[in-house]
């Protein structure tokens, strides 16, 4: 009997449709503290003063943690734990709080005192951009690749590729800020063990990738550090961040005691990481037999505050603009530029998805301008078996023409002959 | 006035990592009474690494699936995995299980072929048991050779395997060049649509989609992947904005009646189909598909916008605002 191939109901599929599966937030230890955070109210600002005694002072508050607390204050690459003295983001967390419930927990947090002098924030990537920009990064506003502050990939030689096109087609394109909605938002429970260690029980999608990270902030060894979640109630790429962990981890070893922290809908839609917007150009060089030979696609990404996943999602971006075709002569620029919003990271689709959006739109208008049928002219386009893409690399298996045959088949869509007998096998002619 | 329109999307998506480096790993004991552990670090977010991973063990092994038990729930428990994104695991973590019960199977041949007189290389599983070639009544049953090794032998059977990308190689470091690509999985969409040219509301009248996996390892799961990255597709372009006053971050939804995505009333009728065109070195062929499937509605959805009433949406979402504002200036052009 082979498995491989068929319909395996779900290995834990029971468990979640009779509401037995323990999530994080299912799991119960008693004499568990209550965390909550307090968190910036304006995007950009210094911290000037921040009194915590009265909190800590209010009976049942077990410990106000700030970023003096923290044994090495950043991760995701630059996002600390607490701002020392730096506000970047509205809903940045300041301090936080463990207390014997969370009406005690958020009494504290109103009690602590905050000084922060406003400065004026960066929204708009184009005014971040601007040479003499105030910068709301020590490296400055745009990410550095190396000596540049962009990134690239190009193939061929995108100048002769416009000479030789009989029309050019540029456009802009535009992919908004989205959040992940996970129906569980994050949630973290950090239990202190005698000897020092803590079982941190988590939401992550990552858990080796998160140990690393959050063993670094509280520099312990991995053997200090058990991290305990993989079952995810949805990820959507926005459990790919610490998040709550480090303040439940950095709470339960000052008091001792269990700290949980669970997100409200309103922290996790405005304080948890997002799919970043992105700004896209494409300049495509074409025949009037509907070759695609030029492409030039300059793209910025809105980064938000810190680096987090921005640098991977600014890459591949680049490595992937082009879509399912070959195009000879490929320029494509990306940039990662920083404002003041909360960081950008990883999303479904990881800096494809605004791409796959603008590269597909603006096919369909060199196809309408053409006049041909939007199947064809993507099909005589698509990528054929030996064809580099412009990172320069040969697919081990190529199949657009093929996808398109389907869909068009199972659409009820007749296509001629000469493109139903295509195949990404044959040489281009 | 209603009018409708058609519009179609193909898009690529790589399986992995871009510029590799990374590793999944599993290890794998057999129970005394047959039955096995697996231990696999990669994290389950819903699409069903659970399953996928069982699936794979039993067939490698000839051990039941419901005679095994994942592990995978603590970093204390299991080796790496990089992680539960960039549409890596059913890839990763199932060359890793492969390569795991390859070890383990190997060394069940090496005790069984003590125990029947023969060579290893004499051994394959047929129907969960392990035979000798030509001598078809000469054989154990997966659960008799692990008792003998555990309880008569005290001996352990544990394999262990793994699954690593090389970080990608420069081809030409002047351009910028380099060979991230582990394999490529493709999908398409052709987006029915009907607008309101009256109140700009546009409603998604059926989706067609089809999308590559290479090699499905388990359809259910598969089409719960699809059903569920359309329609995501289809909240980015309807409806969902984390920043309405973009850039600004003004008025930034706050609940989920400010922050709308999909529910199933309007999920639109859809069509879905599966093709496998099988990668070089994914298991048994398979790409992953997690990402993609949400990535084709979008530009599908805007392109039959276009069809219907000429109208070019270069910005997402479509709200109804922006369909009568663009309707507007048409008609005063």
């Amino acid at each position: 009997m082979t498995l491989v191939g068929e319909r395996v109901p779900k290995y834990d599929g029971l468990g979640h449709v009779t509401g037995t599966t323990m999530y994080v937030d299912d799991h119960y230890i008693p004499g568990t503290l209550i965390c909550k955070g307090l968190r910036s109210p304006v995007s950009r600002g210094k911290i000037k003063r921040l009194d915590t005694s009265l909190a800590e002072k209010l009976p049942g508050v077990a410990a106000v943690i700030t970023a003096k607390d923290v044994p090495f204050n950043a991760y995701a690459g630059d996002w600390p734990v607490f701002p020392e003295e730096d506000i970047c983001f509205k809903g940045q967390l300041l301090a936080a709080v463990a207390a014997v419930d969370e009406d005690t927990a958020l009494e504290a947090i109103s009690l602590i005192k905050i000084e922060i002098e406003e400065e004026t924030p960066i929204f708009d990537v184009r005014e971040a951009m601007k040479p003499g920009a105030p910068k709301i990064r020590p490296d400055g506003n745009l990410l550095k690749f190396g000596e540049r502050d962009y990134y690239f990939t190009n193939q061929g030689d995108v100048e002769a590729g416009f000479k030789e096109a009989d029309f050019v087609l540029e456009e802009e394109y535009f992919y908004p800020v989205a959040e992940h909605t996970p129906m569980e938002p994050q949630v973290s429970l950090a239990v202190p063990h005698p000897n020092g260690s803590l079982t941190v029980y988590t939401t992550s999608q990552c858990l080796y990738f998160h140990i690393g990270q959050l063993c670094a902030v509280l520099k312990l060894p991995f053997s200090k550090l058990n991290y305990v979640g993989a079952t995810v109630g949805g990820g959507f790429g926005g459990k790919n961040d610490l998040h709550a962990d480090p303040v439940t981890a950095l709470l339960a070893l000052k008091t001792g005691k269990p700290v949980k922290w669970r997100w409200t809908r309103e922290e996790e839609l405005n304080c948890s990481t997002v799919r970043g917007a992105w700004l896209m150009r494409i300049k495509d060089g074409v025949k009037n037999n509907g070759r695609i030979v030029a492409r030039e696609m300059e793209s910025t990404l809105d980064g938000g505050a810190y680096l987090s996943f921005n640098p991977y999602a600014t890459t591949k971006h680049a490595y992937y603009a082009v879509g399912p075709y070959y195009i000879p002569n490929v320029r494509v620029i990306t940039r990662c530029v920083f404002t003041n919003k909360v960081p950008s990271s990883s999303m479904r689709g990881f800096g494809v998805t605004p791409c796959s959006y603008a590269v597909e739109v603006h096919m369909e208008k060199i196809a309408r301008k053409l006049g041909m049928d939007p199947f064809e002219f993507r099909m005589i386009n698509a990528l054929r078996k030996g064809e580099p893409t412009h990172t320069g690399s040969i697919p081990d298996s190529v199949a657009a023409i093929e996808v398109m045959q389907k869909l068009a088949e199972s659409a009820g869509i007749k296509l001629p002959d000469k493109l139903m007998s295509m195949k990404s096998d044959e040489r281009r002619l | 006035m209603k009018k409708r329109g058609k519009g179609v999307a193909l898009i690529y998506y790589p399986t992995g990592m871009a510029g590799g480096g990374d590793t999944t790993q599993a290890f794998v004991k057999i129970k005394p009474d047959g039955g096995a552990d697996l231990f696999l670090g990669s994290c389950e977010i819903g699409q069903g690494i659970k399953t996928v991973a069982c699936q794979i063990l039993s067939d490698e092994l000839g051990i039941p699936y419901d005679q095994i038990v994942l592990h995978n729930s603590s970093t204390d428990d299991t080796g790496i995995c990089t992680g539960t994104f960039a549409s890596r695991v059913t890839y990763f973590a199932g060359n890793a299980v492969r390569a795991a019960a390859a070890d383990a199977r190997q060394q069940l041949f090496e005790y069984a072929a003590l125990e029947l007189g023969v060579t290893p290389s004499e051994l394959s599983l047929q129907d969960n048991k392990i035979v000798v070639a030509n001598e078809p009544n000469k054989s154990m049953t997966i659960a008799e050779i692990a008792g003998k090794v555990n309880w008569t032998m005290g001996k352990l059977i544990l394999g262990k395997g793994n699954f690593w990308k090389e970080p990608g190689r420069i081809i030409d470091a002047e351009n910028g060049q380099i060979d991230v690509i582990t394999t490529l999985a493709y999908g398409a969409t052709l987006a029915e649509v009907e607008v309101d040219t009256e109140t700009g509301q546009v409603e998604v009248l059926k989706l067609t989609n089809v999308f590559d996996t290479g090699k499905t390892i388990n359809p259910l799961l598969a089409e719960g992947q699809i059903d569920g990255g359309v329609v995501m597709g289809i909240g980015s372009t309807l409806m969902e904005n984390a920043n309405p006053y973009y850039p600004t971050d003004n008025l930034k939804p706050k609940t989920l009646g400010d922050y709308i995505i999909p529910t199933t009333m309007d999920v639109p009728p859809m069509q879905s189909f599966i093709v496998e065109y099988p990668s070089a070195n994914g298991p048994y062929g398979a790409k992953g598909i997690g990402e993609m499937t949400a990535n084709t509605a979008s530009p599908a959805i805007a392109n039959a916008i276009y069809d219907a009433i000429g109208v070019w949406i270069n910005d997402i979402p479509v709200t109804p605002e922006k369909i009568l504002k663009a309707l507007e200036s048409q008609n005063m052009a």
